[in-house]
């Protein structure tokens, strides 16, 4: 390995600036697949895939990807939901892989919700 | 071909400092390996070990981010279904939440864990959050940044006047600012000087150094490249003892890899400017813990410390100038280069600038490593950090603070805020940091026994108010707890004190009194049961133990009788219990079992 200067402490930085902000929570969206066993039965693995996969092309260090469990509205899976920091979080539902991709370019990366898939604005009240 | 590499978007960062390892977190981490692979969950879940969480006594522990949920005990056999819950359904693992004490509250995120939120981490910022065995995870957290500031950017004099404005203050007990030591350094003539990391922790129960090693191996060398800059070395040693094997492991993997970033060797970041590391292993006499005797260790000779004049600055390791900071200094240097002085200033107080790590242990509900801004008082410590006393009958009593060399500060005191001069004022020092916390079941003239039986064994011997003074001091005391104390023991002690105090050569002597003057200083009238009563009030020194039954509180129940091995106590059903004294072993069965405090 040669030698580092400057430029190389700054690039080491910046190639794990992702897992990074994760672990210090620094993120602009957070993005939530729904997996539990209605979800996965419906096909969240892919949705999950989807998005990493889109995460890992656009380079994209300040998404946050999560799963968590059924959102109780299991016929309408797979479901996830995006919270955009600022904006009102969305949850999307029936989803497959085209509909992921075009709601990860708008809304996750655009900052604009994709309302024809969307179910509603807002979460529950939870204690 | 293999698909393209992603960023695994959960991390479970498991705790690999000392404390867990020992509970077996080795062991969960491969299993959660297995069970993720087997799960077909590699893609998604990264599992990264981390340097000491802090939170010792609840290992082994896992945090998940980005959630940041916080697991406490978790077993080899738990694996199977933590994956199953956690990781594929999404629900968190109650079974292993942190349960506040007073209402039984699981709480799963660790930012509101009051052990966690009430702490401020400098020193320890990288903790739980890099892997310590990954350079590059440092690299991350703006690792290595400050040492090229200070190699390319900084003259030896600009370092030197950050440190001091900083106003940073030795960590490893002395308190002695450490610009002025840098400065002194730099000032000596000679071309060959020496920088040196002493992380020769010894104090019972702290382990602050430790963890830091354990956790972020690479701070430490950070700051000692920016402190050879600031007085010119090329030469630097880390003197740590031979019990610390996975800080050594982790060191020696550190080391390792900044020589092969050319982070440390010739030429570091294209400065010019060449430094090597070595490690010392130390062989655990707590006397090298002293500056000189350190050094006369490093050179092979038996470590014994000698007068100062000459300093080390001025004539050090092969009476060479030689600057020697504790591994929680170096650990901060980086930060103050990086962020500046000013933020530095920012934490803590005037005169005691910046945090400070405790190992917090005792009779205490969150027992672990912790670090708090200076100045923050011990009640605080003691009540938000670390959750208060266990056990709803037991009442604070004092906390030790410094170890061997600090003192016992009582209840009365526990506003007393933690920084250099506050804590000096109590009779205590702030120390290395060992912080233990005492309930009313502790008695007093035991605990400064114990700390004296310390540096009875450690004195190496060479001065002799150190060697004899300690010892008789130490008979005195062992007098007093076997009920054959003599009324003017007290004032022997004290006499005593003063004079070791004055006389010994080294910090080690000069400060083995202090738990003895404390304790007389603050529970005067408890040594004086022990001497004129033959009673010890906290009911721990055995030979003065007599326990009887108070008639008017006895509720007849009949649990001490069941609880007695010796058969010392005689009850029948509704009749008052009755204690046998000469068959009574002291083994203390019936007062613990006694709910209505009737046996005295």
């Amino acid at each position: 390995m040669a030698k580092l200067k400057i430029e190389d402490l700054r690039r080491i930085k910046e190639s794990k600036k992702g897992t990074l902000n994760l672990r210090e929570g620094v993120y602009r969206a957070k993005v939530t697949v729904h997996m539990g066993t209605c979800g996965i039965a419906a096909g969240a693995r892919t949705i999950m895939n989807t998005l990493m996969t889109a995460i890992g092309e656009n380079k994209t260090d300040d998404v946050i990807l999560t799963s968590s469990g059924c959102a109780g509205l299991c016929s309408q899976e797979p479901m996830m939901t995006v919270e955009v920091k600022d904006l009102s979080p969305v949850k999307y539902v029936y989803l497959d892989e085209e509909k992921t991709k075009k709601i990860f370019r708008e809304h996750v990366i655009g900052g604009k919700p994709v309302a024809e898939y969307a179910l509603s604005m807002g979460s529950e009240t939870t204690y | 071909m293999e698909k393209q590499k992603k960023t695994q978007h959960t991390n479970l960062m498991i705790c690999a400092g000392t404390g867990c390892v020992s509970c077996g977190s080795f062991g969960v981490r491969d299993a959660l390996i297995e069970e993720i692979e087997k799960q077909d969950l590699s893609d998604d879940v990264l599992v990264a070990t981390t340097g000491c969480n802090g939170f010792c006594a609840a290992g082994p522990l896992l945090v998940s981010y980005p959630d940041g949920v916080f697991y406490q005990k978790l077993q080899v056999e738990d694996v199977p279904f933590f994956v199953e819950e956690y990781l594929l359904k999404g629900r968190v693992v109650k079974k292993h939440l942190f349960v506040r004490p007073e209402d039984k509250e699981a709480i799963p995120a660790i930012n509101d864990i009051g052990f966690f939120s009430n702490q401020l981490l400098v020193t320890l910022r990288n903790r739980g959050l890099v892997d310590p065995e990954i350079i590059d995870d440092y690299i991350a957290r703006d690792g290595y940044m400050a040492a090229e500031k200070a190699l390319n950017e900084m003259t030896s004099e600009d370092i030197i006047r950050e440190v001091t404005a900083a106003g940073i203050r030795g960590r490893g007990g002395g308190g002695f600012p450490t610009g002025l030591k840098w400065k002194f350094c730099a000032d000596a003539s000679g071309d060959q000087k020496y920088i040196l990391c002493n992380a020769d922790e010894g104090d019972p129960g702290a382990f602050m150094d430790r963890s830091i090693l354990e956790a972020d191996p690479h701070a430490v060398l950070e700051g000692m490249i920016i402190g050879a800059k600031a007085i010119g070395a090329h030469q630097g040693y880390i003197y740590v003892r031979a019990e610390y094997p996975l800080a050594i492991e982790r060191l020696e993997t550190a080391i390792a890899q900044a020589e092969e970033y050319g982070l440390l060797g010739d030429d570091i970041l294209g400065s010019g400017f060449d430094l090597k590391i070595e490690l010392y292993h130390g062989a655990g006499a707590f006397v090298c813990g002293e500056e000189t005797a350190l050094m006369l260790s490093i050179q092979g000779q038996r470590g014994m410390p000698r007068p100062r004049p000459p300093f080390p600055a001025h004539k050090g390791l092969w009476d060479l100038p030689t600057v020697l900071n504790n591994v929680e200094t170096w650990a901060n240097i980086p930060q103050i280069i990086f962020r500046g002085s000013e933020w530095f200033n920012s934490l803590g107080t005037e005169k005691s600038t910046g945090t400070k790590v405790f190992a917090l242990t005792g009779c205490v509900n969150n027992i672990g490593l912790i670090e708090v801004p200076m100045g923050v008082s011990l009640r605080s410590i003691v009540y938000d950090v670390g959750g208060g006393i266990p056990g709803k009958r037991r009442k604070l009593k004092a906390v030790q603070v410094g170890g061997p060399s600090g003192g016992c500060i009582p209840e009365s005191l526990i506003d007393t805020p933690v920084d250099f001069e506050s804590i000096v004022k109590t009779g205590a020092i702030v120390g290395s940091g060992g912080m233990v916390v005492m309930d009313d079941t502790s008695c007093m003239v035991d605990v400064a026994k114990f700390f004296l039986e310390f540096t009875v064994e450690e004195s190496c011997g060479k001065c002799t108010p150190c060697r004899e003074g300690t010892q008789q001091m130490l008979h005195i005391l062992d007098r007093i707890t076997l009920g054959k104390g003599r009324p003017e023991d007290i004032d022997t002690l004290l006499k005593l004190s003063a004079m070791i105090k004055s006389a010994s050569l080294c910090g080690l002597g000069q400060t083995a009194p202090n738990p003895v003057e404390t304790t007389i200083k603050y529970f005067r009238a408890e040594y004086e049961a022990h001497i004129f009563e033959k009673r010890c009030p906290a009911k721990k020194c055995k030979a003065l133990l007599k326990f009887e039954v108070v008639p008017e509180l006895c509720k007849k129940c009949g649990l001490c009788f069941k609880a007695c091995p010796s058969n010392a106590i005689t009850w029948v059903k509704k009749t008052v219990a009755v204690i046998d004294v000469d068959k009574c072993t002291q083994c203390m069965n019936c007062y613990a079992v006694c709910k209505f405090d009737s046996i005295i």
